[in-house]
């Protein structure tokens, strides 16, 4: 589509914890260009929020070792030092997290959070009012004036994401990580929201890099999914070619488990079991012990990625088989 | 365009006005915070206006018999050089309300930096300034401040340094506990999302929300200042003569208890009001800012 923007090479996570170490994300790939919409998809605990928060180096910090490279634009993250960090951080990469309601701080009003930060720009501060009136009618919030005097709990969550929104957006970063951006809010909220990243993306050509476990969101607004399980990315393309035709088992697991047709269907199907703690790396596929594709295989050798088209790798070797 | 505005603007400031009666009210109804506070505002009004108020210079001797006791001329009696009592103890005032001024400054620039320091970062920091501390804690505070001054050297500010030196930890460990609970808020990482440093996120984000807090502490706390500087000055190495010192003037009149009780009697009188004073102002204050006996 447009140039790189930016590349994840081989990008591994390990915590380290009493018995040893504990594999939240391996060897993760993938590149995300300039104005593209990238959606990570799998369920709780899969990795998704700590690979996001590794790209700012926003983890918890302390006993995570990353390893790999995360190239922005021209330069490797994980060797800049902090004070460059710092400059990435909300001016060319901006993060909008999962909880709005407690992401803003309590004791400030809400335009003057907003106008801090553009502060850190050297702007006037008349400039920075006005921009912040101008963001708050670009998220769409209602009487915007009143609304920047208020303090986050005269706020409803919807608002409150829209003023961090607001917030992310007032630097005008090159790329937006969106952590579950909706996952708090409900269904109206999530729709307008939804049309607000669209406009972003159109009007400022910003890349998004989307988190979600909503496969709604994601057929909506993104260009490219990655499918990722236990740390893993397992399947990643084109956002037609994983929706018409998916090829990993849990890819297609998770399709099957969207809530589809009637209630007359019967009872939503499920995964069973749950995501594995991964404490040491061995060769084999992380899914081997849910798949019900699972031989012998598939628990000693770990799959190769196959590529199905240009744009569409799968990790698996069952490919094409079908559910016995 | 200007009339909506004008028609959106109204509700809210009913709201904020209704907010600052409520406030007002609570102030008003509180018994602790109101003779608090007007004993702290006589006490400020006092040392204000005390080259009005005292009768005769503070330091002149002679202005009458020496060691008379309360009479028309010297309301509060005479001390052993003829100085009137009555100017002294008014002037001692301004020393009181210094110290506490200095006091809460110096406790409170290292309580609050230290504090957050140790809960923002944690690790080597926050174990030296807890061993410090826990220091501090297990030696009585007036031994420590002696230390102190038989290092820096004797005199008033000095004395408050010291005394402060040994108090910063009663704001440090609050602080400190406070910022790790904060630490970990979404706002917080909003902040850093932000591109804010560590100190933007310590001063900006944390501090404004420990303020509530502190504000109760340090009324509570400043008694504690005074009562210290006091002692150190009782035991002569605070305020050097002719100083009109509230302790110095205790330890002066101790050699004439039995003549002339009344050099005991005044200043010990004032050191206690303005002790009460700050006392009661911060219970009130935990009365009125508690969220929990608000619901009572």
């Amino acid at each position: 589509m447009g140039e790189k923007l930016l590349e994840l090479k081989d990008l591994s996570i390990d915590y380290k914890i009493k018995d040893g170490y504990l594999s939240a994300v391996n060897k993760v790939n993938f590149t995300i260009d300039r104005g593209e919409v990238f959606a990570i998809v799998g369920e709780s605990g899969c990795g998704k929020s700590t690979l996001a928060h590794s790209i700012l180096r926003l983890l918890p910090g302390g006993n995570e070792i990353v390893t790999g490279e995360i190239h922005f634009k021209d330069e490797d993250l994980t060797l800049v030092d902090q004070e460059r960090m710092e400059h990435v951080r909300g001016k060319e990469i901006g993060m909008i997290f999962q909880n709005p309601l407690d992401s803003l701080n309590p004791v400030f009003r809400v335009g003057d959070q907003i106008e801090e930060a553009l502060l850190l720009d050297d702007m006037s501060e008349e400039d920075a009012y006005k921009r912040v009136i101008e963001l708050f009618k670009d998220v769409k919030m209602p009487d915007a004036e009143e609304r920047a005097k208020s303090f986050p709990h005269e706020l409803s969550g919807g608002m409150r994401q829209r003023v961090m929104i607001a917030m992310m957006l007032s630097r005008n970063p090159e790329l937006l990580i969106a952590d579950e951006p909706t996952t708090a809010l409900d269904v109206t909220i999530e729709a307008q929201i939804l049309e607000i990243l669209k406009q972003m993306k159109k009007e400022f050509n910003a890349a998004i890099m989307l988190i979600t476990h909503n496969f709604g969101l994601v057929a909506e607004i993104a260009d490219k999914i990655g499918v990722m399980y236990a740390g893993e990315m397992v399947e990643q393309g084109d956002v037609f070619e994983i929706f018409e035709n998916p090829q990993h088992p849990y890819t297609k697991l998770l399709m099957k488990a969207l809530p589809s047709g009637t209630k007359n269907d019967g009872r939503l199907q499920t995964i069973d079991g749950s995501v594995p703690r991964i404490t040491e790396k061995k060769p084999e596929c992380r899914f081997a012990n849910r798949c019900p594709l699972a031989d012998e295989k598939c628990r000693t050798e770990n799959p190769p990625m196959e590529w199905i088209s240009d744009t569409h790798y799968c990790k698996c070797f069952h490919l094409g088989e079908e559910e016995k | 365009m200007s009339k909506k505005k004008e028609k959106a603007n109204k509700p809210k400031k009913v709201i904020l006005n209704q907010r600052f009666d409520d406030t007002f009210r609570q102030c008003i109804h509180n018994s602790n915070f109101m003779i608090g506070f007007f004993i702290i505002l006589s006490v400020i009004l006092i040392a204000v206006f005390s080259g009005v108020l005292e009768p005769y210079p503070y330091d002149e001797q002679m202005v009458g018999p020496r060691l008379e006791g309360p009479s028309w001329e010297h309301w509060f009696g005479t001390d052993n050089y003829g100085r009137d009592e009555l100017s002294r103890v008014i002037e001692g005032s301004k020393l009181a309300l210094w110290v506490a001024f200095l006091g809460a400054s110096v406790e409170l620039a290292l309580g609050i930096t230290i504090g957050l320091a140790m809960g923002y970062f944690g690790k080597w920091v926050d174990r030296t300034f807890s061993f410090l501390t826990d220091l501090t804690w297990c030696i009585p505070g007036t031994i420590l401040a002696l230390a102190v001054v038989t290092i820096i050297g004797k005199g008033l500010t000095n004395t408050i340094i010291a005394v402060s030196l040994v108090a910063w930890a009663g704001y440090a460990r609050p602080v400190r506990s406070k910022t790790m609970s904060l630490k970990n808020m979404a706002f917080i990482e909003t902040g850093r999302a932000f591109g804010e440093s560590s100190r933007a996120i310590m001063f900006k984000y944390i501090f404004p929300n420990v303020v509530p807090s502190l504000i109760v502490m340090v009324s509570m706390n400043l008694p504690g200042t005074i009562m210290s500087t006091t002692t150190l000055s009782y035991l002569g190495l605070g305020s050097q003569p002719p100083s009109a010192d509230w302790g110095l003037a205790l330890s002066d009149g101790m050699k004439f208890i039995s003549r002339a009780p009344w050099l005991s009697i005044y200043p010990g009188l004032a050191l206690v009001y303005t002790t009460l004073g700050f006392n009661l102002l911060g219970e009130g204050l935990r009365d009125i800012l508690d969220p929990h006996m608000k619901s009572q």
